[in-house]
């Protein structure tokens, strides 16, 4: 089997009624209930005073989880290549932005369209750690964690240093809400790593699997629901085989829809 | 790393469609630029619009995908049989093994921006809009893969105006890594008034045509492009091969380039040392060069403290604009027939030389074999990547 093996050495999570991995592996492993409570997204205590003032809310959902995965793993930010994925950028800039632009005098304001990039929460975590290593952001729509995973293991590979994943979806304001209705915030991070050490959670081989097949889900119905309606959470199966250790064991992560990402646990 | 084989290419500019007409253009030191008509915006800036754009119609069943993005992106597949080559390896590979791989900085958000005219009275866009396929940053690719029924993995890479450079590294790790044996990457940006306005706030937008390393240079000019290449495993007959490929960020600011270009450093050494070649053995570079002040004084720095400063080199912004996502993609096409041809295209538009820049500028085509290229592009967000070329021989 062509495989990509990487070795997860940290983790982070916010989402709905997810605080943080600490807090929501009792959850995931099933023994707390869930109950979704709306994501309250903490100031990005890395970034200076203006810049924290100016961040929106896909930067300090991705800042946060990519924070909680640091910590975890114990490592140096600053020479960490990153992979960011989302399925859409900052939603309320993009918002503002289209508001303007709908006037016949359009005032953009120069830091809206700045953090108009989609490469915005990468530039600031590269700005906020001050790492020149190499940074990668990437948009498959509902799709979009599985092709990070796809990119973040192949990078690991390549160059044989750990790297760190970022997988956000914010939701947009109406009156684009209504035409891509994601529910809340869902944010996750992933610390992977080219060799196994003290430190190492799980060993995943990451491979491609033809669709349409079986894919896999959250016996919780209201994780799975969440799952279903932001892309990111769409790491939920994975994060949940992680909490539980249950390894080894085979998931299936929904991704495109003429191609999901297996993992493969030891 | 392995050379990549490139065996099939396309692109389309404002110097025209297709590598024939763009290589034509180049001879003659045309530039595409024109003052802006897109949408009579009360602008004062100069465009690289491409000609025939709207009246481009998207291939059947893939009409929710309609957006000027998606239509230059069809416009350019159509050119240097470039959907043949597909097909083919296609048939050689397996549609699952072919990988789809584009950079875009804003896809089709011009949909977005004109339906934000056309609310209703609550407030809600037209029924006739639709998100996914246009406004998504991942629709270009989308509609690349089922306009040329691909299957293996795909996404698009939104890291501003680097986006389209760093494709290629996406092809190269999976088809060394056994994942697929081929992929169709590239880039396509096109006009809209986000970056056209959001440009202008920042004060990077020149009223002028844009001049790269003039004296008095004063900011860029936008363009739109498509540009696409077929990379395979391995080729009986490439148009020639990627050696290298360095990434890094500068870690410094989101608008505006580490002033040493610390970061484009660290790219471009990254580049040589992947494609085991010496500073001495790259015979032209084609800059990022995108005429604001701080961007080609940062690259002159950056590119005369790797190569110093005799390397022949010259920005090709000042015939196509800066095509944003799409720059990475149609500089490497570029850079692929200076190899085939011989030829060490002008940077065009240059009046005085600016006197702090040190590189070797070329304000003339020069006629000299060409073995092996880097081009560079450098993206907000502090972005970096560089690539090396080299030709078949």
């Amino acid at each position: 089997m062509n495989g990509l093996r990487v070795f997860v050495q940290g983790i982070g999570l916010l989402g709905p009624g997810l605080v943080s991995w600490e807090s929501a592996r009792a959850i995931l492993r099933g023994e707390q209930a869930y109950v979704s409570v709306p994501t309250v997204l903490p100031p990005p205590a890395r970034l200076p005073a203006a810049e924290r003032r100016r961040a929106g809310a896909a930067v300090k959902l991705a800042l946060a989880v990519a924070d909680e995965a640091v910590a975890q793993a114990d490592v140096d930010p600053a020479t960490l290549a990153t992979v960011f994925t989302s399925s859409s950028g900052e939603g309320a800039n993009c918002h503002a932005l289209c508001e303007t632009l709908a006037s016949p005098t359009p005032m953009v304001s120069p830091t809206r369209f700045t953090n108009s990039v989609h490469n915005a929460a990468a530039g600031c975590w590269h700005i906020a750690v001050a790492s020149r290593a190499s940074s990668t952001s990437l948009c498959a729509f509902d799709g979009s964690f599985g092709a990070g995973l796809i990119e973040a293991a192949s990078l690991v590979r390549a160059s044989g240093a750990p790297l760190l994943l970022v997988a956000s979806d914010s939701p947009y304001p109406e009156p684009l809400h209504a035409t891509r209705p994601l529910p809340d915030h869902f944010g996750t991070a992933l610390h992977l790593a080219p060799q196994r050490d003290a430190r190492t959670i799980a060993e995943l081989t990451i491979s491609l699997r033809a669709a349409p097949c079986e894919f896999s889900t959250c016996d919780d119905p209201a994780l799975d629901a969440l799952r279903r309606g932001i892309p990111a959470a769409r790491a939920l199966p994975l994060l949940v085989t992680l909490a539980q250790a249950r390894a080894p064991g085979q998931l299936v992560i929904e991704a495109l829809p003429r191609l999901h990402v297996q993992i493969d646990l030891a | 790393m392995k050379p990549l084989a490139i065996s099939a290419s396309t692109l389309a500019t404002a110097i025209g469609a297709g590598r024939e007409a763009t290589l034509a253009a180049l001879r003659s030191q045309r530039t595409g630029l024109a003052p802006v008509r897109f949408e009579q915006l009360p602008l004062s800036t100069w465009t690289g619009e491409v000609e025939g754009v709207d009246a481009i119609a998207l291939p059947n069943g893939l009409a929710e995908f309609d957006c000027r993005n998606n239509r230059l992106a069809w416009l350019g597949l159509q050119c240097d049989g470039f959907v043949d080559a597909v097909s083919a390896a296609r048939a050689r590979w397996g549609a699952g093994r072919i990988g789809v791989f584009l950079g875009t900085s804003t896809s089709g958000l011009l949909q977005t921006e004109r339906a934000y005219r056309r609310r209703d009275a609550n407030g809600a866009l037209p029924a006739d809009f639709h998100y996914g396929p246009t406004q998504n940053t991942y629709s270009l690719a989308d509609f690349v893969a089922r306009a040329l029924r691909l299957d293996g993995p795909g996404w698009v890479v939104s890291t501003a105006c680097s986006s389209s450079a760093k494709v290629f590294g996406n092809a190269a790790r999976l088809i060394d890594a056994g994942l697929i044996d081929a992929a169709v990457v590239g880039g396509v940006d096109s006009l809209c008034l986000t970056t056209l306005y959001g440009f202008n706030s920042l004060e990077l937008l020149s009223s002028d045509i844009c001049r790269p390393w003039d004296a008095a240079r004063n900011g860029l000019s936008i363009g739109e492009a498509a540009a696409f290449a077929l990379v395979e495993r391995d080729a009986s007959a490439p148009q020639g091969w990627l050696l290298g490929i360095g990434e890094s960020n500068d870690g410094h600011h989101m608008s505006t380039p580490h002033p040493e270009g610390a970061g484009a450093i660290a790219a471009i050494q990254q580049a040589l040392a992947e494609a085991g070649l010496a500073a001495g053995d790259i015979d032209y570079i084609n800059l990022h060069g995108t005429a604001t002040p701080s961007n080609d004084a940062a690259e002159d720095r950056a590119v005369a403290t790797v190569f110093g400063t005799t390397t022949p080199c010259s920005s090709t912004k000042g015939a196509t604009g800066h095509t944003l996502g799409a720059a990475g993609g149609v500089e490497a096409l570029i850079s692929m027939l200076a190899i085939e041809h011989g030829l060490m295209p002008a940077g065009l538009n240059l009046r005085k030389r600016d006197p702090s820049l040190r590189m070797s500028y070329l304000t003339d085509n020069r006629s000299a074999p060409v073995r092996r290229v880097l081009s560079n592009s450098f993206g907000f967000g502090g972005s970096n990547a560089s690539l090396v070329f080299g030709g078949v021989a």
